[in-house]
């Protein structure tokens, strides 16, 4: 069997640069050019209704869209930012008002909004979530659910400034 | 004759079972009436996809040759009606999605070989209407029909698998599997590759 063969002194230099990279790598978010913008997913903003007002819950719920909202480069997390999300859902097809709402970031940069279940439509289980205020560029989220008995379902943003 | 009847007792089974099972489709309750009958219309394409190869194969008991290719005709047509009632009532219920599936930038992996199925589907039945006019010889003519059927059925059968809809599992595997064995059987029984005579 063929083998690179190391000496002692070259494991250490080769481990040692391993170690080191791998340790920056944790430091790399913090760098202005680290985290990458998320961008929009294909049909992301179909039957999107600009300015859905924000709601302590959609309709009756019983599922939960989950999600976080950072700062690309540094990854730094944004509060207080508005996250939109439509779906259709038990209570409602996807261009009606009422399967529409949106909400709040909290100091963490996390949403989490109440809904009612989301099922298959147009062939997938699928939920819509859309940024568009103007601190940052807009992005438009399509995720689709592992399975149509899900109770809940995430979406991560990472904001572009404009 | 109690062997006629079974053919086309299973036949009627196998084309009303998958509609059957689709209406007690729990996902009914949470559509408009409109969405429904754009999904019911694309059920019914696929139960139309398996009378296609059967009809043009003259494989059904009872069927003078002629009056299975009538039937083949006609059959064709209300294929293309479902097809136009299908993408029509998925336009009503949401015309953003149904864009992008024809613009094929859409989210979905299904919807492009959909669109695939119904534009070959256009063609295949314009080539059956216009088949006189067009002046081919018949065995070229036929290979450009039944390549464009073929398309048809392998992009439906694609399509209607990646779908989850209001299709019951089952009953969906099992029509598409009978839909892609008709075929096959109909293209070697007619021996559609051989041109040259």
């Amino acid at each position: 069997m063929s083998g690179v063969l190391f000496s002692r002194r070259s494991l250490m230099v080769v481990g040692g640069a391993a170690l080191a990279s791998g340790a920056t790598g944790l430091i790399v978010p913090a760098q202005a050019s680290g985290l990458a913008p998320t961008p929009s997913m294909r049909g992301g903003s179909n039957n999107y209704r600009a300015g859905a007002p924000i709601v302590d819950r959609i309709g009756g719920g019983g599922f939960w869209m989950t999600g976080t909202v950072r700062r690309a480069g540094d990854g730094t997390p944004l509060p207080g930012q508005r996250i939109q999300i439509w779906a259709h859902t038990t209570e409602g097809h996807e261009r009606d008002p009422q399967s529409h709402g949106a909400t709040l970031t909290d100091a963490n940069g996390e949403f989490r909004l109440e809904m009612p279940q989301i099922v298959p439509a147009f062939g997938q289980p699928h939920g819509h979530l859309a940024y568009d205020s103007d601190e940052f560029a807009p992005v438009f989220l399509r995720p689709v659910m592992s399975s149509a008995k899900d109770k809940t379902l995430a979406a991560h943003f990472v904001l572009q400034p404009v | 004759m109690l062997r006629r009847i079974a053919i086309w007792a299973v036949l009627i089974a196998v084309l009303l079972v998958p509609i059957i099972a689709a209406a007690f489709s729990p996902y009914l309750a949470w559509r408009q009436p409109v969405y429904i009958l754009a999904g019911f219309a694309g059920i019914i394409g696929m139960c139309l996809l398996l009378m296609q190869p059967l009809l043009a194969g003259r494989w059904l008991p009872g069927l003078k040759p002629v009056t299975s290719r009538h039937w083949h005709k006609k059959c064709g047509l209300a294929l293309v009606a479902a097809i136009l009632i299908h993408v029509g009532g998925l336009w009503i219920t949401s015309p953003p999605d149904v864009l992008d599936a024809l613009l094929f930038v859409s989210a979905t992996p299904f919807s492009a070989w959909g669109v695939f199925a119904m534009w070959s589907g256009f063609a295949a039945a314009m080539m059956g209407v216009l088949r006189k006019r067009l002046r081919l010889r018949f065995r070229i003519w036929r290979l450009g029909h039944t390549g464009l059927a073929g398309v048809t059925i392998l992009g439906s059968v694609v399509h209607a698998m990646l779908i989850e809809g209001t299709m019951e599992i089952m009953t969906k595997t099992i029509l598409c599997v009978l839909v892609v064995v008709a075929s096959v059987l109909t293209l070697a029984k007619m021996r559609v590759w051989e041109i040259g005579r």
